[in-house]
């Protein structure tokens, strides 16, 4: 085992456009993964119809 | 100690594009106006389907297509971005300007391709799931990997991936191709050549500087010209098919008559003005007409379908 150290990987400093954007693409993201998922649910209910919350045989 | 500050204070801001584009800049990767487009086409093929989707299916499938469609434009953006650069109308374009890393594009449109087309697969079929995703390949690899630096027919080709949207929209309602949606899909691959090539007229010492081997810097300006006259004149009856078929009602008959002509009219200018100061904006008159063109047609065939299709969900 090497007694010289790796430097630990220092996070990037970001300007304060640069964080707001990234603040703007997660809540983006996270906005599109919300509406996906209620897509597939509503797309599940309308295909499947009341027959979702029958219990299978 | 002060070592470290010193490396600290030397690293300072990223400078990389990794973290400068927001939502809006990767909202540009999908071509906004060719969506849509897409949009428009896509929910006339959707109209003229037989049979009828419940309206959350359609949304769900009218999505997914122009998502999917979006995330053909970013591949395309990510492939191109070395000719980009060197073309004055695309060079502030978000990859190859920096403000989107060309790794983040690509992550981009594979994630939204494959995100469209599981949307499209579970709320339509995987008949239109299938054709989306042939689209997609179409556009992004035989087109802007193949055929675009390598031959002047290039958009006549690759028109087709742009033609495909209402054939995708018609196998997403009635789970199959029918011949009224290949009819559409006959009038925007003819559609394709005089409307890219008017373009090309206006902007051919762009291409030529970017290698892009475009009808009018590989085969000359004449050559263009006549081509573009005959594809308008094969395009001016093509477009009142669909009234012939009966697929569409009087008013569309009389707009794809009259459209027609001037479109013709249009393109017979471009051919006879070659050379001069009247060259270049009759070109440009042509290009502006054939967006105006497919955008009337189609959204007159969604006017006259939609109307009927309000009528039985009541509305």
């Amino acid at each position: 085992m090497s007694l010289v150290m790796e430097p630990a990987p220092r996070a990037p400093m970001l300007t304060e456009d640069q964080l707001r954007n990234r603040r703007r693409r997660n809540l983006a993201i996270g906005l599109a993964v919300g509406f996906m998922a209620l897509l597939f649910y509503v797309i599940t209910i309308v295909k499947v119809g009341p027959g979702v919350f029958q219990p299978m045989r | 100690m002060s070592l470290i500050s010193q490396e600290s204070a030397s690293a300072g801001a990223v400078a990389s594009s990794d973290y400068a584009a927001g939502p809006g800049a990767f909202f540009s990767l999908l071509k906004p106006r060719v969506m849509s487009l897409v949009v428009l086409t896509a929910l006339a093929g959707m109209l003229i389907a037989p049979g009828r989707v419940h309206p959350v299916v359609g949304f769900a499938s009218l999505l997914a297509i122009s998502i999917g469609a979006g995330a053909a434009g970013a591949l395309n953006m990510w492939w191109d971005a070395d000719i980009d650069a060197l073309m004055a109308r695309t060079r502030l374009r978000a990859v190859p300007s920096g403000v989107i890393a060309p790794g983040e594009a690509l992550y981009f449109g594979v994630t939204l391709a494959f995100f469209a087309l599981l949307t499209l697969a579970a709320a339509a079929n995987l008949l239109a799931a299938g054709l989306l995703a042939f689209t997609i390949f179409f556009y992004v690899v035989i087109y802007t990997m193949w055929l675009k630096r390598l031959t002047p027919q290039n958009i006549v080709i690759g028109g087709a991936a742009g033609a495909l949207p209402p054939v995708v929209g018609c196998a997403a309602v009635s789970g199959s191709v029918t011949l009224d949606s290949l009819l559409l899909f006959a009038i925007i691959f003819v559609w394709t050549p005089p409307h890219f090539w008017a373009l090309a007229l206006v902007k051919s010492r762009d291409y030529e500087r970017a290698g892009v081997p475009m009808m009018p810097n590989a085969r000359g300006s004449a050559r263009t010209r006549l081509e573009i006259l005959l594809y308008s004149l094969l395009l001016a009856p093509l477009g009142v098919a669909p009234w012939l078929t009966g697929m569409a009602g009087g008013l569309y008959a009389a707009a794809s008559i009259v459209l027609g002509a001037v479109l013709v009219g249009l393109a017979v200018r471009v051919y006879r003005v070659r050379e001069g100061p009247q060259a270049n904006p009759a070109a440009l008159r042509l290009f502006g007409f054939t967006i105006l063109y497919l955008f009337v047609l189609f959204g007159l065939i969604v006017l006259e379908r939609g109307s009927g299709l309000f009528e039985l969900w009541g509305l």
